[in-house]
């Protein structure tokens, strides 16, 4: 999924981190948000709602509609996409039991 | 804990950075506050090609703004989200601090509406701004198909950059007919629509899509006769005649529903057809944030070519109470380029107001041109009918000011 080379924006210039993501480990690219990061690895489901448990991914992409709220390293609802990820960062999907994982 | 400044800015995008630098730069006391981590605002995600000089990368032009700010040493409150302003003038954080000032500039930029489609709130199924994001900032595809749900120079510059990313653009459709479609749903309008893009040139497809637009052949014999497969514009099929009724998917979204629809958009009884997709963009159209003036006491009025709700403001950009100030998206739909300009007018207004400066009217004119100057050589225009929008503005801040006196 990632656009190595753009013909206008070049190539991708950034260094490699790894994060997990549900207890499984992934790489990303330092500063980029965490769901650009999982989107790369084919990850598309971020939490699952409160009612009906139905999976969620990104809408709005800039902050405004919480519908990506993960858990980052213990602290609930923080917003995938705007949210950089940092070298063994550990995000949780929002809507399922630890114990699941 | 409780902070003075001369100006505080609420939106670190074009408008709110444009003049953080021009009142920091005459020696104002100024304090930047933006929700996001990074600075730059919608500006960062645009790439287009201008008539004469080249490739124009906004994200490149955000990071020049961000360095000048800081050699300015305006301090910035990042990760910050402005919940309230009150007299005369406290700004409000989040994280409890409290910021007073003279002056206030609400540069808070626009959000996009909502089409609700059945099957939207699956995973793969984003707002046509964050595929900008993910493509043009994060470089990431947003999908490796994907299809793109209403009309409007945002769609078709956004369907451009996809395009460029090596995305597979399957078609630009229609939302079905409901309570948030409006205009968008129906083919009629949106003939005219294209045609009134002529004069616009973001890029080369959409100059070319004027064109099409224009050309009698499609005006005169009317969406009747567009095509069934569509029209390709740089390989991506634009479909006036049908309407996307159904995303589907497992988990995540898989295929889209396609549907005839008449002239008026209402569904016809025509076979519904499955496609493929891993991804649907959905664009409803740009609402200017005003949330924070009509809470600061601002009196709003509604103006469809700009917009929607927008505070009212005269030529200096000064809404209903004074020392707050409007710019950028919050004044209007318009491109960065008059966001950043109408932002350094305020700064110098302000700089003015204040008495930093020497030759104040002087200088507020030639801001002033300048915001006129980049509007005239927009490269993008929001709603074809943006002038009269402005006229009427202009119209009403005059009645509201001799009301006021
Ligand atoms: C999704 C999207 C895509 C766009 N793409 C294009 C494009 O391709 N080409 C084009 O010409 N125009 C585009 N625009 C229009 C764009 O808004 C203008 O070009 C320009 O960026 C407007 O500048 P601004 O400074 O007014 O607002 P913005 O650039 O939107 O900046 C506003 C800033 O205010 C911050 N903010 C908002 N509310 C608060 C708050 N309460 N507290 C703290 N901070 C806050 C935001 O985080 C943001 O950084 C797009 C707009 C949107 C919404
Ligand atoms: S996708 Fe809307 S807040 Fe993250």
């Amino acid at each position: 999924m990632r656009i190595e080379k753009h013909p206008i924006l070049g190539y991708i210039d950034k260094k490699e981190v790894r994060i997990t993501y549900n207890g499984v480990d992934y790489p990303a690219f330092e500063g980029e948000t965490i769901a650009a990061a999982l989107l790369a690895n084919h990850i598309r489901i971020l939490r699952y709602s409160e009612k009906g448990k139905k999976p969620r991914g990104i809408y709005c992409g800039i902050g405004h509609c919480y519908e990506c709220r993960v858990t980052v390293d213990g602290e609930r609802s923080v917003r995938a996409c705007v949210t950089g990820v940092k070298d063994q960062m550990k995000i949780i999907s929002q809507g399922i039991d630890a114990d699941e994982i | 804990m409780l902070m003075k400044y001369d100006l505080v800015v609420i939106g670190a995008g074009p408008a709110g950075m444009g003049a953080a630098i021009i009142a920091a730069s005459h020696g104002a006391r100024v304090a930047l506050v933006d929700e996001n981590p990074v600075p730059g605002g919608k500006l960062r995600g645009q790439i287009y090609k201008e008539p004469k000089s080249g490739w124009w990368i906004g994200e490149k032009i955000a990071r020049n703004m961000e360095n000048k700010i800081k050699q300015l040493g305006v301090p910035c409150f990042l990760e910050c989200e402005v919940w309230g302003i009150y007299p005369k003038w406290k700004v409000m954080l989040n994280n409890g601090e409290q910021l007073e000032s003279d002056f206030v500039l609400i540069a808070t930029g626009a959000a996009e509406k909502a089409i609700p489609i059945p099957g939207w709130t699956k995973p793969g199924v984003m707002a046509i701004g964050a595929a900008q994001v993910l493509a043009n900032i994060q470089r990431v595809k947003p999908g490796n198909r994907v299809a793109i749900i209403g009309l409007d120079v945002l769609s078709l510059t956004i369907a451009y950059d996809l395009k460029m990313a090596g995305v597979d653009v399957v078609g630009i459709y229609l939302p079905p007919l409901n309570a948030f479609s409006s205009d968008k749903s129906n083919p009629l309008k949106m003939i005219a629509y294209l045609s009134s893009l002529s004069h616009l040139a973001p890029n080369p497809m959409l100059k070319l899509l004027g064109k099409i637009g224009q050309k009698e052949s499609v005006q005169k014999l009317g969406v009747n006769y567009y095509p069934p497969f569509g029209m390709r514009v740089w390989g991506i099929p634009l479909h006036l005649r049908k309407a996307v009724v159904e995303i589907t998917g497992n988990d995540i979204v898989e295929e889209i529903e396609i549907a005839t629809v008449d002239r008026n958009g209402q569904l016809g009884r025509k076979q519904e057809k499955r496609i493929s997709v891993d991804c649907v963009c959905i664009s409803g159209g740009l609402l200017p944030l005003v949330e924070l003036a009509s809470a600061a006491g601002c009196e709003c009025v509604h103006i469809e070519e700009l917009g929607g709700l927008i505070p009212l403001y005269n030529d200096q950009l000064e809404t209903t109470q004074s020392g707050v100030f409007v710019a950028g998206n919050s004044t209007g739909i318009e491109g960065a380029k008059v966001a950043m300009a109408q932002g350094e007018l305020v700064g110098t207004v302000i700089s003015d107001q204040i008495g930093l400066v020497k030759d104040g009217p002087e200088l507020i004119k030639k801001a002033k041109e300048k915001v006129s100057l980049e509007r005239k050589n927009a490269v993008i225009k929001f709603h074809p009918g943006l002038e009269n929008g402005r006229e009427k503005l202009e119209r009403l801040s005059r009645i509201s000011e001799v009301n006021h006196y």
